[in-house]
């Protein structure tokens, strides 16, 4: 999903390639059945040819697959497949873990698109405001922890929070203390953990935007009377727009969708299944319940909200006059 | 917006384009048997795993010296049932990268034949001549509708490890009923605020089903080749009870002990953190390699009353050859190899893996005392998970962990959390 967004920008906003555009269109004078249709399809053509094998088969797989009965017996045992029609549907929507599972997930991703925003959006403020050893060195920190594969990531965070033998419990004297005991600090942890994982990329990308505000246009405003406040609302803010939607449709699809965190430091769920989320709720539907196609219902619906949310994002921005 | 509209119809062209294809069902069944190559193995990897490895490095050298250009690879997999159940499914559905030969535990088989995972060896095994020393009943756990999907490799049964250092200290001696079991528990703990009064967890299984037995309880009755969950029923609330009863902060605190594995139990006992455990004779490798070692003593697992034993869980793993192999005739022949008698023995040694040949088992039980409570727990009568495909998805699934767990943080009380296993086991069982 994330490449589908970032490339519909890049076909809008390639402003150069149109007038390249007018080449073809001369040749469609010399005829030809292949000259009748129209040029943006024909420049179309390399996305499609990328995107169509890369996410439209996997998602029309997808799709079939959540219709049929397919389990572990028809994937190997030789079963014949049955078509279900929309039973698997019927299935997780009257599945009432199925709501407590999409609340909690709703919540968490909420949680952790803001404080990431937050984090992020400090630390870029930070970057252009400290001196050049400080600036290297939270540069060097953040992209450490943004090049950590999440597995590994976790996995070291685990060691920290361990109940008997962790470092933190050891600074903080409370030995014994079970940190994903409780429901709300075990998810707490995976946030912090999700966060940390997450908030290079927004550093990164809003202190390059930062960077390229011309200081002409800053130091107009001052000249002009305005206060640091006013040129961060009226000038920054609305300058840095663009980066802003795609940050935080990638949060809200990378954060919407976590799996490995949850399913490492929680061990696939948490105590007795308290910490689910969506992702690894239709991980354990699929691949421990061997339910194939009720796990692909659970990713249709998945797919389905996340579209739904970057609409509606996406309308409301065209509505309050920005284009994407 | 108009772009994302167009990009979905796309989408969805392409999908009608592409409609003659359904999703891909794996061929299992091979026809190629090759008599040279590589030989892929996965066993166990167990608390313990460098003895096992030395039995197994010596059974492969035996097998290469009888075999010219084969080679063995052999891999060691998770044991604890949700990653073992992934990477088992990951071998069924990609025939190209499973293995030849698998070891796995017992209740799998049935879940895993009906994956149509394993090679039926029915008649390799009638034609071996060691495997003549096999008992009919343990043969017959690896039976579905009359062909044979395992080799019997080794038994595992539970009993009562106990600190002799402690108890003495205390002046308990070993527990012969539940409550007894409890108190002194309780006092090992009160007395030693870093050691568990016994370790149990709320992710153990076959730790907690004991308990079910005892009180008369169990997972499932059968009713022809039908099963309904009975975890629910009143005898097995009360074993339930009896098992979640022990997570107090006296005992095995909750916020300690909910999250244990059967193997964490292990390392727990081993590493001296613990009064009691309820381990199986295959884990005496792992406490003899710890900080436990000679301070403690075995006992069968007490049951309601004096002079009862809690049946145990009569566990143990199987040797299988995966239908897909192309070497099935090495497969069959490297499985022979591995359950020969003098492997079984070997094992035994080093792992205290009860062997499955009769003979072997005798030689092995009067050699070796320390033997007795397993001896004496499986004379006792053990019990089984419900012979039905549908245990594998119940186990890998967690429901009776997930049962437990709610209890024992205080989610749920003993009736809510059994009627709620009672009613997924159901729904696994009616095949949903």
């Amino acid at each position: 999903m994330p490449a589908t967004t970032v490339t519909a920008r890049a076909d809008h906003g390639d402003s150069p390639v149109r007038p390249a555009g007018g080449a073809p269109a001369k040749g469609r004078r010399r005829s030809g059945p292949l000259a009748r249709i129209p040029v943006p399809l024909w420049l179309l053509l390399p996305a499609a040819l990328v995107l169509i094998p890369l996410f439209g088969y996997p998602l029309y797989q997808l799709g079939l697959l959540s219709v049929l009965k397919f389990g572990q017996p028809q994937a190997s045992g030789g079963v014949p497949t049955e078509f279900v029609g929309l039973s698997n549907y019927t299935d997780v929507l009257g599945d009432a873990q199925f709501w407590s599972v999409l609340g909690q997930t709703l919540a968490f991703a909420a949680f952790c698109v803001v404080a990431t925003l937050a984090v992020g959006a400090v630390c870029a403020v930070l970057l252009t405001r400290v001196g050049k050893w400080p600036r290297l060195l939270l540069m060097f920190g953040a992209l450490g922890a943004w090049a950590a594969p999440a597995m590994t990531g976790s996995t070291v965070w685990m060691f920290l929070l361990d109940t008997n033998s962790g470092l933190v419990n050891e600074i903080l004297g409370t030995q014994g203390h079970n940190w994903m005991y409780d429901k709300w600090s075990a998810f707490a942890m995976v946030a912090v953990v999700v966060v940390w994982h997450s908030f290079p990329f927004v550093m990164i990308t809003l202190y390059a935007g930062i960077q390229a505000i011309p200081d002409s246009v800053l130091e107009a405003a001052r000249l002009d009377g305005a206060g640091t406040a006013t040129i961060f609302r009226r000038i920054m803010l609305p300058m840095l727009r663009p980066l802003l939607v795609i940050v935080v449709i990638q949060s809200i699809i990378w954060d919407f969708k976590v799996f490995t965190q949850i399913y490492v430091m929680t061990g696939g769920g948490g105590i007795a299944g308290q910490n689910l989320v969506l992702n690894v709720y239709a991980y354990q539907k699929a691949f421990v319940a061997e339910n194939y196609s009720l796990g692909a219902a659970i990713g249709v619906l998945m797919t389905l909200i996340l579209l739904a949310v970057t609409a509606v994002y996406i309308r409301s921005l065209r509505r309050s006059g920005e284009e994407l | 917006m108009k772009k994302l509209a167009r990009g979905a119809a796309l989408a969805v062209l392409a999908g009608t384009v592409a409609t003659a294809c359904a999703p891909g069902t794996a061929k299992t069944a091979s026809s190629e048997d090759k008599q040279t190559g590589t030989v892929k193995v996965w066993l166990y990897d167990e608390a313990n795993r460098a003895p096992k490895e030395q039995v197994v490095a010596q059974a492969v050298a035996d097998f290469k010296a009888k075999h010219a250009g084969v080679e063995v690879q052999v891999s060691y997999i998770p044991t604890d049932a949700g990653p073992r159940a992934e990477k088992m499914k990951g071998a069924f559905n990609d025939p190209s990268s499973a293995p030849d030969v698998v070891e796995f535990g017992n209740t799998d088989l049935f879940g895993y034949t009906a994956s149509g995972g394993l090679a039926d060896i029915t008649s390799d095994l009638a034609s071996w001549e060691e495997g003549k020393d096999l008992p009919q009943d343990l043969k017959d756990t690896a039976v579905v509708d009359g062909k044979t999907y395992g080799l019997p490799w080794w038994l595992g049964v539970r009993a009562l490890y106990y600190r002799t250092d402690v108890f003495t200290e205390l002046g308990l001696s070993a527990p012969t009923t539940y409550a007894e079991l409890k108190s002194a528990a309780e006092k090992v703990r009160s007395a030693h605020g870093d050691m568990l009064g016994i370790a149990v967890g709320g992710k153990y299984t076959f730790g907690a089903l004991p308990f079910v037995w005892a009180n008369g309880g169990d997972l499932a009755t059968a009713n022809g080749s039908a099963y309904t969950s009975a975890i629910d029923s009143e005898k097995s609330q009360a074993g339930v009870k009896a098992y979640t009863d022990l997570f107090t902060d006296g005992i095995c605190p909750a916020q300690q002990c909910a999250d244990l594995t059967g193997g964490k139990t292990v390392e727990s006992f081993a590493a001296g953190k613990a009064g009691m455990a309820i381990l199986p004779n295959s884990s005496r490798s792992a406490v003899e390699a710890g900080a436990a070692k000679g301070k403690y003593a075995i006992v069968p697992l007490p049951g309601t009353a004096a002079g009862q034993v809690a049946p145990a869980f009569s566990g143990g793993n199987d040797l299988g050859v995966m239908k897909s192999t192309q070497h099935r005739s090495l497969a069959v022949d490297f499985i022979k190899e591995l359950a020969s008698k003098k492997n079984q023995l070997a094992l035994f040694d080093a792992m205290g893996n009860l062997p499955t040949l009769t003979s072997a088992r005798a030689e092995v039980s009067q050699k070796q005392p320390w033997l007795k409570p397993f001896t004496d727990t499986i004379e006792a009568g053990t019990k089984f998970v419900p012979k039905d495909a549908a245990w594998a998805k119940i186990d890998a699934q967690n429901v009776v962990p997930t049962m437990l767990q709610k209890v024992i943080t205080g989610k749920a009380d003993v009736a809510a959390a059994t009627k709620e296993a009672a009613a997924s086991m159901n729904s696994s069982f009616s095949g949903k």
